[in-house]
């Protein structure tokens, strides 16, 4: 009899996208070739960084108040909940958001897009989840903007989510989408993910009790990681 | 009912100023935690041979002791106040990372094995619609190493090796350790399906 720990559930076919998608140019020198070795969950897994509550001050949470004045755009208030597979909440979490402003510019140097910055927007924040798993940000709506994939390709509009989970292996990175958005149906980072549920899940839902008042449009995105498997496999 | 897992995307081009903080690339809180002081450094490079500028490398280890700063790690063994095991940095514009950090101790594998000393890596990027995840062993542990059940798992010597950072100078009690990170094609590094 040993001590192995729980490990948590593997991935279903389609459910993530794979490494080598062509219509996503980038991926074509970046994804590796060789299979990857099935790494059985250890210690070493099902651990990983915790993040205390000195880590997300609310000025984290709020991105229309962290200068001086308004940013232009639409306010948006985007809230969810980071769950587990079994809609379990996963509580003191963190997580980091980042994103282009209304014009769709991010103020990162690399970014040439020549779409103005926003003096008052800087386009990141930082929350941890409450004991419900519960989270919430008050934003402006990001902007389309062009990237050279292609010939006159333009991203979904998104926010960028980072997420860690109890353990090593839960961690995620990914993107919230708006619902709606013409542009999600020529996206191919979005179609890199070949089941539909799947790809859906990525989409916020507008939710009108979410909204406030003659001040900002609610969109709310569940967060749902890897769950914990009933029983320990024998090895 | 099971939920739909969340899909991983990409980190794009962009990321450094939501997630770059500087201060997390040395684990050690600037000195105060216990243990040997090493130094993992490297390139990431593509299937071109080029280095790659926009990625962003995550650590996670056990303290000198072997014990993981979480609270599913039981084991009778001391938490070190003066470090956490997670550290985090963005490769710069010729593609090379540096990690301050402890040598870690040995940690208990699945069936009553020991792992040999690793640190866990994730490795985030443009043109990484999802990351990838690695271990970084040190070479001149080579016992620990032959016996090292994850180790075993990789059947190719060759592909085995690339996981071993080799060790370098010694300065100031701190010593080097290179590991560098090929995305694609000769000398590709081994990536686990975690």
């Amino acid at each position: 009899m040993t001590n192995d720990p729980r490990p948590y559930a593997r991935e279903y076919k389609g459910g993530q996208p794979p490494y080598l998608h062509s219509d996503y140019g980038s991926t074509v020198k970046r994804a590796p070739k060789r299979g990857q070795i099935r790494l059985e969950h250890t210690l070493s897994e099902v651990t990983g960084p915790t993040f205390t509550s000195g880590w997300a001050g609310p000025e984290m949470a709020d991105l229309t108040r962290q200068h001086s004045g308004e940013p232009i755009g639409e306010r948006i208030i985007v809230a969810g909940r980071v769950l587990d597979e079994d809609g379990r909440p996963v509580a003191g979490t963190l997580l980091e958001m980042w994103q282009a402003n209304s014009a769709g510019r991010y103020i990162h140097p690399r970014d040439q897009h020549p779409a103005p910055l926003d003096p008052n927007f800087t386009g990141a924040g930082q929350v941890l989840t409450n004991e419900r798993g519960e989270w919430r940000f008050l934003t402006i709506k990001p902007g389309a903007y062009p990237w050279r994939n292609t010939h006159n390709a333009w991203r979904a509009q998104h926010l960028h989510f980072s997420v860690f989970g109890p353990g090593f292996v839960t961690r995620i990175v990914t993107q919230m989408y708006f619902p709606g958005d013409p542009l999600l149906a020529f996206d191919p980072i979005y179609h890199s993910i070949a089941d539909g549920a799947a790809r859906e899940r990525l989409i916020s839902a507008y939710d009108p009790g979410l909204s406030e008042a003659e001040f900002a449009l609610g969109y709310r995105f569940d967060i749902v990681l890897r769950g914990r498997l009933a029983t320990p496999t024998e090895s | 009912m099971k939920l739909i897992p969340t899909a991983s995307q990409t980190v794009g081009p962009f990321f450094h100023f939501g997630l770059e903080r500087p201060a997390w690339a040395d684990l050690t809180g600037g000195g105060k935690a216990i243990g040997d002081r090493i130094r993992i450094e490297g390139q990431v490079r593509d299937g071109d041979g080029a280095p790659v500028q926009d990625a962003l490398l995550e650590i996670w280890q056990a303290n000198a002791a072997g014990k993981y700063d979480h609270p599913e790690d039981e084991q009778e063994k001391p938490v070190d106040p003066g470090f956490r095991g997670f550290g985090r940095c963005a490769t710069d514009a010729q593609g090379r990372y540096a990690f301050t950090t402890v040598r870690p101790g040995r940690v208990p594998g699945r069936g009553n094995t020991l792992q040999a000393p690793h640190v866990n890596m994730t490795i985030f990027a443009r043109g990484l619609l999802k990351h990838l995840v690695t271990r970084v062993y040190f070479a001149d542990r080579s016992a620990a190493n032959e016996s090292d059940p994850v180790l075993a798992t990789i059947d190719d010597p060759v592909a085995r090796r690339t996981l071993l950072a080799s060790a370098g100078a010694t300065e100031g009690g701190v010593t080097t350790y290179r590991f560098d990170i090929i995305l694609q094609g000769d000398g590709e590094t081994v990536f686990f399906e975690a």
